[in-house]
């Protein structure tokens, strides 16, 4: 079964989020919440979507992911660079610990 | 240059008001993205990967000190230090805050500044010469009428919803430094038979999905009647040009599938009918305009300063800055500067807030207060006194803005890719690091010559990669990020598009390729011969076939 994770950028500043464990919303892989069956999927898209309406949050959807241990990886390189920074840029990295890079 | 009336500033300002209520709205819950996102591409605004993105419009590259020390400020006050400039001579910030965005174009106004077309189905930025008013070869001074351009472009009625974006590039020299054959519509100021100054317009050029090289529409079209004929071919495109593909929506497809002459013939029917009219440049406007490109306070100097040339043979490394980043000044003693935005593992066309604000300090010193913005992602200083190069070179240096190489292998045109945008499909950035850093030695690149390397990381082609001597295309395949090469490209007078060589490479190994192609190329060039001279010679066989034997 394919795990997911919901991201979207945050209104405000337009940084990557993702929902947390917690139904907020972070910056950190690690806090975001690991969704396991289509169940769970549509209850969460749901609640991102009211994120979306009260203006948290731009246009979230699920992306896929892994987990290793404690670790969330996205599947898509694309998301690995949103979740991660800009390749170019360590010094902007975001998830403490990870690669920075995409690839 | 040209400075804002009283209309400019105030249309300016009251779209800076708009705009803050507008985001005030959006942040309030009040317009949801779909209502909010139209609202903010009009100004600009994109959101892309990581965060907004603000695209600022800098009418035909053109900047003051005092500009460059804005964007300077707005880097370091609003985003990470950094701005990026790019191939339609604007510059782009890639961390606003959207609650910061009405601040930042509030500043950006306070210093004749916006960010409007610079997104939508609209005029761009009408793009020009570099070299416009200082350039030995030019016919006139194509800012002149790359300002009237844009003047007439500037929130038009009738073409504020195109059926896709548009492009006009402005040029007067015979050499072309602004890929004009590749541009909606390209302006280019000659001589007729009588010698009298007027324009060859072309239409349909482009790059993206389907690169195409404009074809000629007016043969000669006298100055006074320049704006009725650019409108008589937007009224034919924005009628006739597809609404219903965004692929086939450019007026390139329009022209391909209408055929030239036919499109003439319909541009021709619609300028009888409205040229003469309103829309003629009497001569006194054509005057007031050019008045706000008045030459500088010329000095008279010596063509050839002897301390000039003195200086030139004690350091060798500023001779070949001179030699490789200086072009020929149409006043004896001056010489054109390019500051090379393509240090050695830099992305190309990134400028830190130091940076700005030193160089619009050097520009006051040097350069009458003013400096261009160039398609190819770096900077130039019109017009410097030959015996201030040597001073000037060994600032530019300490700030790693005089890498010679402009013009060579290391000044790489680059789309941001997926480290930023939204669209793309492949980093291009990394790999231009990567070039950048295997023909770091200037020696080497100086044997190479004249080699135009562009690429893009996806088929927008924003990087130009059609037109690039070597092209590279950034591709997804299944999930890898994979780059298609293509050679013989060409933005200048003798435009041509690249021909694809054969499958894409990974990411480990499109810099070895290229370093194969180069090495190619140096085994069977003749004496003397360019890589795209020997290219067109030789055809694309010997490339390939070394390229992929080599796999």
């Amino acid at each position: 079964m394919t795990l997911h994770i919901i991201t979207g950028n945050r209104l405000t500043d337009g940084v990557v989020v993702f929902l947390a464990n917690d139904g907020g919303w972070t910056e950190s892989l690690t806090g975001s919440r690991v969704i396991d069956g289509d169940d769970e999927l549509a209850q969460m898209k749901a609640l991102a979507d009211a994120a979306a309406k009260a203006a948290i949050v731009v246009e979230p959807y699920p992306i896929d992911v892994t987990r290793d241990g404690g670790d969330i990886r996205p599947v898509r390189y694309r998301e690995r660079i949103r979740a991660y920074g800009p390749s170019i840029h360590p010094d902007f990295a975001k998830q403490a610990g990870m690669p920075v890079a995409g690839g | 240059m040209y400075r804002y009336d009283q209309f400019d500033q105030r249309l300016v300002d009251e779209r800076v008001a708009q705009f803050r209520e507008q985001v005030a709205r959006r942040l309030a819950g009040e317009l949801s993205e779909d209502e909010f996102k139209p609202l903010r591409l009009m100004n600009g605004v994109y959101l892309q990967l990581h965060a907004y993105m603000l695209r600022v419009s800098i009418p035909y590259g053109l900047l003051s000190s005092k500009q460059m020390r804005m964007l300077a400020h707005i880097a370091r006050t609003y985003d990470r230090d950094y701005g990026h400039f790019t191939t339609r001579q604007n510059v782009q910030f890639n961390w606003p805050k959207l609650e910061d965005l009405p601040d930042i174009l509030a500043d950006l106004a306070s210093v004749e500044m916006h960010a409007i077309q610079t997104s939508g189905n609209s005029f761009r930025n009408t793009t020009a010469d570099q070299y416009a008013g200082v350039a030995a070869d030019e016919v006139e001074d194509s800012r002149v009428y790359a300002e009237i351009i844009r003047q007439w472009s500037t929130l038009h009625p009738e073409f504020s919803f195109l059926p896709r974006k548009f492009k006009i590039a402005v040029t007067a020299s015979p050499r072309d430094r602004t890929a004009v054959w590749f541009h909606d519509i390209g302006v280019i100021m000659r001589r007729n038979e009588n010698g009298e100054a007027g324009f060859e317009i072309l239409a349909g050029g482009g790059q993206g999905r389907t690169p195409m090289i404009g074809k000629t529409v007016g043969k000669f079209v006298p100055k006074k009647h320049l704006l009725s004929y650019l409108e008589a071919i937007m009224r034919v495109y924005n009628m006739l040009g597809r609404r219903d593909n965004l692929f086939k929506a450019r007026i390139k497809i329009l022209v391909h599938e209408t055929g030239i002459d036919e499109f003439r013939r319909l541009v021709d029917e619609e300028w009888e009918r409205i040229k003469d009219g309103y829309l003629d440049l009497p001569q006194a406007e054509i005057d007031r305009i050019t008045a706000h490109f008045r030459p500088p306070a010329y000095e008279k100097l010596p063509h050839v300063p002897p301390e000039f040339e003195r200086k030139r043979n004690e350091d060798k490394d500023f001779d070949h800055w001179v030699t490789v980043n200086t072009a020929a000044h149409k006043r004896p003693g001056y010489a054109i500067v390019n500051l090379s935005l393509k240090p050695v593992g830099v992305p190309p066309g990134d400028m830190t807030s130091a940076q700005m604000d030193a160089v619009a300090d050097l520009a006051d010193r040097y350069s009458f207060g003013e400096m261009r913005v160039t398609h190819e992602q770096n900077l130039t200083f019109a017009d410097v006194r030959k015996t201030d190069l040597y001073a000037l070179w060994r600032e530019l240096t300490k700030l790693n803005l005089a890498t010679a190489n402009v013009g060579l292998m290391g000044d790489i045109i680059c789309c941001p890719g997926l480290d930023y945008c939204a669209l793309a499909n492949a980093r291009s950035i990394p790999v231009a690091q990567r070039i950048s850093r295997r023909f770091q030695d200037l020696k080497r690149q100086h044997d190479i010559g004249p080699l135009r390397l562009k690429m893009s990381g996806c088929i927008n082609a924003c990087g130009h990669h059609h037109v690039g001597h070597i092209g590279i295309l950034g591709v997804d395949r299944k999930g890898e990020e994979y780059y298609q090469i293509t050679l013989g490209g060409s933005a200048d007078e003798n435009a041509s598009i690249g021909d694809i060589l054969g499958p894409a490479f990974p990411s480990d190994k499109v810099v070895d390729a290229v370093e194969t192609l180069v090495d190619t190329y140096i085994d069977i060039r003749t004496n003397g011969e360019t890589f795209l001279e020997t290219y067109r010679r030789v055809g694309k066989e010997p490339f390939k076939e070394r390229l992929y034997a080599a796999a």
